[in-house]
């Protein structure tokens, strides 16, 4: 059985703060990982306050050349406050990941440009996703998106209502634990 | 498989259409040996292009990646090729599977190797093995382990 390593912590990026922990490791440019990014909002919704959602990063830069610039770019949006923006707006568009498409995407959401630009030459968000990639191979990633569910790799199927079934049993199980 | 603290067994295999690569030559270097069942395949293209990408890792600790199966050298250049690895493809095609038998992971069922991993340490011995179930992608977290073992073995020493 594989764990999180780490567990999920100050340096990741959380939407939510339930109990029930669901953590990708994901690559922008992956297609597997554009199919689940909307399996995964929908998820999102249906649990609302029930569900914590951590995204690390996982780019594969020998078959995806622009997925660790991506990463970069989510992470200098996340500077700003707007790593979410980001991350949602990249996936929606992860056939054209060209640097001037990442501005363009940067600029949409409303980013700060000028502190963008030097942000994402920054060596610290360079070694944060490479600290999130040894982090996923320490987990026992071993493809992309790979899902860990309360510290524990997900080995079912990430298809919609089976995915959606599986969290809502463990939400259960928390829940009785937890009185 | 061959058991942990024995020296791994040489051989020498086709690591591209016109040069040989000898498991000794490599001493002074970790070696992780990743036999694994068929070029093209779902799983094994997972397993490997995950290991393509931690070149760098592997490298912090001294250590490089070999990997095999009974693929022609024709059908690992122009997988190698198609998904730039940086490692060596070895072709364990003739006589068929021998290597793979050497190190005890041969199935004679389907002729192909199993999906096993072998971590050697400098000196040449066996210091680590894991045979997956075939149609599972190991990853990388127990080869790192295996690394790191080494490497923190050699401090307390």
């Amino acid at each position: 059985m594989n764990q999180l390593i780490p567990p999920v912590n100050t340096n990741d990026h959380i939407y939510g703060s339930a109990a029930l922990e669901l953590v990708e490791y994901g690559d922008y440019e992956c297609p597997y990982c554009g199919r689940a990014y909307p399996i995964i909002k929908h998820i999102q919704q249906k649990l609302g306050d029930d569900l914590k959602f951590v995204f690390r990063n996982f780019p594969l830069s020998h078959i995806h050349p622009h997925a660790f610039a991506a990463a970069v770019a989510t992470e200098a949006a996340g500077l700003q406050n707007k790593f979410w923006e980001m991350h949602d707006i990249v996936f929606e568009n992860q056939k054209t990941l060209e640097p001037g498409d990442i501005f363009y995407f940067a600029k949409s959401i409303g980013l700060d440009l000028e502190k963008f630009k030097n942000d994402i030459t920054n060596n610290e968000l360079q070694s944060k996703v490479e600290g999130d990639i040894e982090s996923g191979f320490r987990s026992g990633v071993n493809k992309t998106p790979t899902f860990f569910i309360n510290g524990v790799r997900y080995e079912g199927d990430w298809e919609e209502n089976t995915f959606l079934q599986y969290l809502k049993d463990q939400l259960m199980e928390t829940s009785i634990s937890g009185e | 498989m061959v058991a942990i603290g024995t020296i791994a067994p040489d051989f020498e295999l086709n690591s591209t259409p016109d040069q040989k690569l000898r498991l000794s030559e490599l001493r002074d270097k970790k070696i992780i040996l990743a036999f694994y069942p068929a070029d093209w395949s779902p799983v094994c293209d997972d397993q490997l292009t995950l290991y393509n990408e931690m070149e760098k890792y592997f490298a912090k600790h001294n250590a490089q990646l070999v990997a095999i199966s009974v693929d022609s050298k024709w059908s690992h250049l122009a997988f190698s090729g198609d998904r730039k690895f940086h490692f060596p493809l070895l072709s364990d095609f003739e006589p068929k599977g021998d290597v793979a038998r050497l190190y005890e992971v041969y199935d004679v069922k389907t002729g192909e190797c199993k999906r096993a991993l072998y971590v050697i340490d400098e000196k040449g011995v066996i210091r680590w093995h894991y045979l997956s179930p075939v149609g599972l992608n190991p990853g990388a977290d127990g080869i790192l382990n295996a690394l790191e073992e080494i490497d923190n073995f050699k401090i307390i020493m």
